[in-house]
């Protein structure tokens, strides 16, 4: 007990551990902005090209697997709510159900990874794959690339972000088993899950980019 | 200001951040902002001068029309490596890293930076990054120019165009991270009553150039990405064979490259208000205004970066567009040069040497900024792009502004940092001489350039000499005017007088505590309880405040 009391003095720049929780708070915003940015540039690339290439972007679109995007959409997004059951728990000062919740999160995450690897085994054998194994079918075969390597880009950067986000939603959850956040001061967990959900919007924007265009008509 | 006192009496001996502790993992180990900031010097020093050899060995080749110093291939990368460690590992950093680690939770009265451990982490992230570059620009070289532009990055170039590209990366990240710290600690750690319009400039300098690195940097980042991974693979975003389009690099490394150029000079602008307010005796005329003036530049560099484009054949109606913004973007910078005249008006001014330091800053920046107007113009453009008119332009802006103000604050605020006073006469020697040094090396170049003398050629034309004679005369005017700070500042280290906590009676928490501070800066929270730069009235002075200029 005296243990966890002395951990939860606020650091030493603080006036008390209000202050801290709300100032990592705001650190993570900044960061996820500096995100926002990141993929940004990205993703204006690939909107510059898409207006340049519209009618190839939509041939090559018709090739991703949409079924494997769909259900890692609906994976991540029950993801966000068991994160945020977790956070919901550790505010109610219930450790079991924190554990319990993030571990679910964690499974979540490496479902929707093991789908995304099941999902590049398919383009490889669709031939969509830039560079190893690439025979469009239709359309002007540099801009087809063109999407293709965009779609690889986009969906590894945004693995690895999620990759990150398991492996900080597991530390949680051993800090959670040990009874960190049992005296009511769970700041980090509320950060982490800033991070988590940031890393579930960017999958839904890139759902929107990848998956639906070309598949209307 | 109004603030009761926070000196530490004598009795108490408290130890300051340079004594509370000793040998090498004490530094390296560090979280104190303030120690920090001090490692963050050495760095940046240590590649100014690596960036200024570079410079030397370029201007050398130029005294020569055939420039028979170095071969063609040998200058393409004596100019990248002199690119690229000026402005990633010297300028960006600067003064945020330096003045700005050290200062910024001083003068809101905090005790440390929000993220004290991400603070350390940025120096190791800057000298990882630091020495990788210069390493690879050393054994073999980058070849690209400091722009590393496409195709000739991903698909041409033979140089160690990937693991420069690569440092570049990682010094990203240490610019976000102080970046973002410098944010988060000015939101919420500042001290009771210290409200955002009682922030000293300099505050809101370094918090609009936060919010630049912070918002500017990850796109650098992506866009070298792409760019490494084009020439890693052969086939990339940027590659004309499928498609590609090499003018959307350029587009997306000017949309960070030129609010870097934001990033240079901001944190300038903020030291050059301390420094007159301190000198000329008076609060800075039209305070808000300023402060508005630094945020809107932040907002509205970021909606200019076409002007570098103008003659790539992109279409008429955006050049027309970029060309506007890049003239809307001189109100706030002319709104800032007439206050800072306009604060000295009736002041009661003093020629110290931070004071000569800031003064240069005023002009050269104005001369830089008006030329500025000159290439932003679409039809000038067409003759000056690419000319060393634009390298006189950046550089006034970038070396005479931005390192003027950085000599600027390291004088004035010198005796805070080490507790001692500086030699004022050879202080003010190194100040006119990197103005006069620096006048020279640039001036004649932007003769050059309306001449037609193209950058980036290590050879011109017989009568093209001249100039080019009276510039490298003058950069080494400049080499002394930058080394001379070094041997004096170096000496009163050692044999300074002891400084006393506020040597130039300025207002500002900082100089509310000690010199050197001790180790969590204030002995008690100061309560700020008026606006800055509270100094008497020069009219209602009869004589000279006693004590102002105290001499080493």
């Amino acid at each position: 007990m005296s243990q966890r009391a002395a951990a939860l003095k606020p650091e030493m720049q603080y006036a008390d551990l209000a202050q801290q929780g709300e100032t990592a708070q705001l650190g993570m915003w900044i960061f996820l902005a500096t995100e926002v940015l990141f993929f940004g540039g990205m993703m204006a690339a690939y909107l510059a090209y898409r207006m340049t290439y519209n009618a190839d972007f939509d041939a090559a679109a018709k090739e991703s697997v949409i079924w494997i995007g769909s259900v890692n959409t609906a994976v991540l997004v029950t993801s966000s709510l068991t994160m945020v059951m977790a956070i919901h728990a550790a505010a109610e000062r219930e450790r079991q159900p924190i554990v319990y919740f993030l571990l679910a999160t964690a499974a979540l995450g490496l479902i929707f990874l093991g789908l995304k690897g099941y999902e590049y085994v398919e383009d490889y054998n669709d031939a969509v794959v830039p560079v190893l194994n690439f025979h469009p079918k239709e359309g002007n075969p540099g801009a087809v690339e063109l999407f293709w390597l965009f779609y690889f880009y986009a969906t590894l950067l945004h693995a690895v972000h999620l990759t990150i986000g398991i492996i900080l939603v597991f530390f949680m959850a051993v800090r959670a088993k040990r009874g960190a956040f049992d005296a009511g001061y769970y700041a980090p967990l509320e950060v982490v899950g800033l991070y988590w959900s940031f890393v579930d919007t960017v999958w839904v924007f890139l759902f929107a980019l990848i998956y639906p265009i070309g598949r209307s008509g | 200001m109004t603030v009761t006192t926070f000196i530490p009496a004598k009795s108490t001996a408290v130890k300051n951040y340079l004594t509370a502790g000793f040998g090498i993992r004490s530094w390296l180990l560090t979280t104190d902002h303030k120690r920090i900031g001090l490692m963050f010097f050495g760095s940046v020093t240590f590649f100014f001068f690596i960036g200024g050899a570079a410079a030397t060995l370029i201007r050398l080749d130029l005294l020569d029309p055939a420039g028979r110093l170095v071969q063609p291939d040998m200058y393409n990368r004596l100019f990248t490596m002199h690119g690229v460690v000026m402005v990633w590992f010297f300028l960006i950093p600067s003064i945020p890293t330096t003045l700005g680690n050290f200062f910024l939770p001083l003068m809101i009265g905090a005790k440390d930076l929000a993220f004290p451990r991400l603070n350390l982490l940025s120096w190791y992230l800057f000298n990882a990054s630091g020495i990788l570059a210069v390493y690879f620009l050393l054994v073999g070289g980058v070849d690209t120019g400091w722009t590393f532009y496409t195709p000739l990055s991903s698909q041409y170039a033979t140089g160690h165009v990937l693991p420069a590209a690569m440092a570049v990366f990682v010094n990203g990240f240490s610019s976000i991270l102080t970046g973002l710290n410098f944010i988060v600690t000015t939101h919420r750690l500042r001290a009771p009553g210290m409200t955002w319009f009682r922030l000293p400039l300099f505050v809101w300098a370094i918090y609009a150039t936060s919010l630049v690195m912070v918002l500017a940097t990850p796109v650098l980042a992506m866009t070298l990405a792409l760019m490494s991974m084009e020439r890693f693979l052969g086939i990339g975003l940027f590659d004309p064979a499928i498609g590609g389009d090499p003018l959307l690099f350029q587009h997306l490394f000017w949309f960070y490259s030129h609010p870097a150029v934001y990033i240079m000079i901001l944190p300038a602008m903020g030291v050059v208000s301390e420094v007159i307010a301190c000198y000329a005796r008076k609060p800075v005329f039209g305070y808000r205004g300023m402060a508005y003036a630094l945020m809107s530049i932040a907002v509205i560099g970021f909606f200019v970066w076409g002007h570098h484009m103008f003659v790539t054949g992109m279409s008429l109606y955006s050049g027309v567009v970029f060309s506007f913004m890049s003239f809307i973007v001189a109100v706030p910078s002319a709104i800032k040069v007439f206050n800072w005249i306009a604060t000295l008006h009736k002041g009661w001014i003093t020629f110290d040497a931070p004071m000569l330091y800031a003064l240069g800053f005023v002009g050269l920046f104005t001369t830089g900024g008006v030329t500025g107007l000159v290439v932003a113009t679409l039809a000038a453009d067409v003759h000056l792009h690419d000319t060393y008119f634009v390298i006189a332009h950046f550089h006034f802006i970038m070396v005479g502004g931005t390192v003027s103000a950085y000599f600027a604050g390291l004088h004035y605020w010198w005796p805070k940092i080490t507790g001692r006073l500086y030699p004022e006469m050879w202080a003010r020697l190194a100040a006119i001489l990197t103005f006069t040094g620096f006048n020279f090396t640039f001036f004649p170049q932007f003769i050059l350039g309306y001449l037609g003398m193209p950058r980036r050629y290590h050879a011109y034309p017989p009568e093209f000499q001249v100039w080019n004679v009276l510039s490298s005369a003058g950069a080494s005017i400049l080499a002394i005017a930058y080394i001379l700070p070094l041997a004096y500042l170096g000496w009163s280290l050692l044999y300074g007088k002891r400084a006393g906590s506020n040597p130039w009676h300025a207002t500002g928490l900082e100089w509310m505590t000690s010199s050197p501070p001790p180790e969590h800066n204030f002995v008690r929270t100061p309560v700020v309880t008026s606006a800055p730069y509270a100094y008497p009235d020069p009219e209602t002075l009869a004589d000279e405040p006693a004590g102002r200029r105290p001499q080493a």
